[in-house]
């Protein structure tokens, strides 16, 4: 790996569960490549798939861009849809709006954000109701 | 201890996947973001979920295999993802209880 890092960009379709999950698992391959920690490619992992859940229940959909430094791999997810009213709530473990049929398939425990702070250093939320949210999250190896 | 040897052992019915696996624990769940963040690497999953993103949470957390139980079939979709991702699906007809039990005393006899 150089030091300009590497890049990679996944499109995360809307209400497709099939594929949900289909660009974590791509980036975990790529870390394993590359020779990171097994506990670092985890956080990346599962931060990654609760992004792309997320944007697949309530988003119709988003962008995933991952840049991979040696020291840190960066996440920036975006998505057009609805925004989030209420960030703090959102935080917390438990609360969802997902719909029953989504909880159904086992999502939508209000787990979805909290992992993804847990899970990585730092995260920060962009959100404009109508507009849509946009989530970067760092991993410092 | 091999998937194979606690395939035989269970007399679980194998859906999919390689037997050569080591499970190292045994975790039960069906809130997949709950599991997504406490299953570990090895672990057998014990859940009664079926559709395909059981198939990519048991990728992400490297469990050993997942067992679905009380009778629950996998979605073809759920076994076409697993194979893809060389994910490991055995069923059985037993509860997630009595599961954890007969595991329970299979790996306390080593």
């Amino acid at each position: 790996m150089t030091d300009a890092g590497v890049n990679f960009h996944f499109d995360v379709d809307g209400d497709d569960f099939s594929s949900a999950g289909a660009a974590s698992v791509e980036v975990k391959k790529h870390l394993r490549q590359l020779g990171f920690p097994p506990e670092v490619i985890r956080r990346v992992a599962i931060a990654m798939y609760e992004g792309e859940i997320n944007m697949v229940i309530h988003a119709n959909g988003g962008t995933a861009d991952v840049l991979v430094l040696p020291d840190e791999i960066t996440m920036v997810l975006r998505d057009q849809g609805p925004g989030i009213a209420d960030v703090s709530l959102a935080m917390q473990e438990g609360f969802s709006t997902a719909r029953d049929s989504i909880r159904s398939l086992g999502f939508g425990a209000g787990m979805g954000l909290p992992n993804m702070k847990k899970y990585t250093d730092t995260m920060e939320i962009e959100t404009e109701l109508g507009k849509g949210t946009k989530i970067v999250m760092k991993v410092k190896v | 201890m091999k998937l194979h040897v606690l395939s035989d052992r269970l007399s679980l019915t194998h859906i999919c996947g390689s037997l050569d696996k080591e499970a190292k624990g045994v975790y039960v769940g069906d809130l997949l973001s709950w599991v997504m963040s406490h299953a570990v690497e090895g672990d057998v999953w014990i859940t009664i979920m079926s559709n395909v993103n059981v198939a990519a949470v048991a990728s992400l957390t490297e469990a050993a295999c997942v067992i679905l139980a009380e009778g629950v079939e996998p979605d073809p979709e759920t076994i076409r993802a697993a194979r893809e991702k060389d994910v490991t699906i055995f069923s059985d007809k037993r509860s997630a209880y009595q599961l954890c039990r007969s595991l329970g005393a299979l790996f306390s006899d080593g």
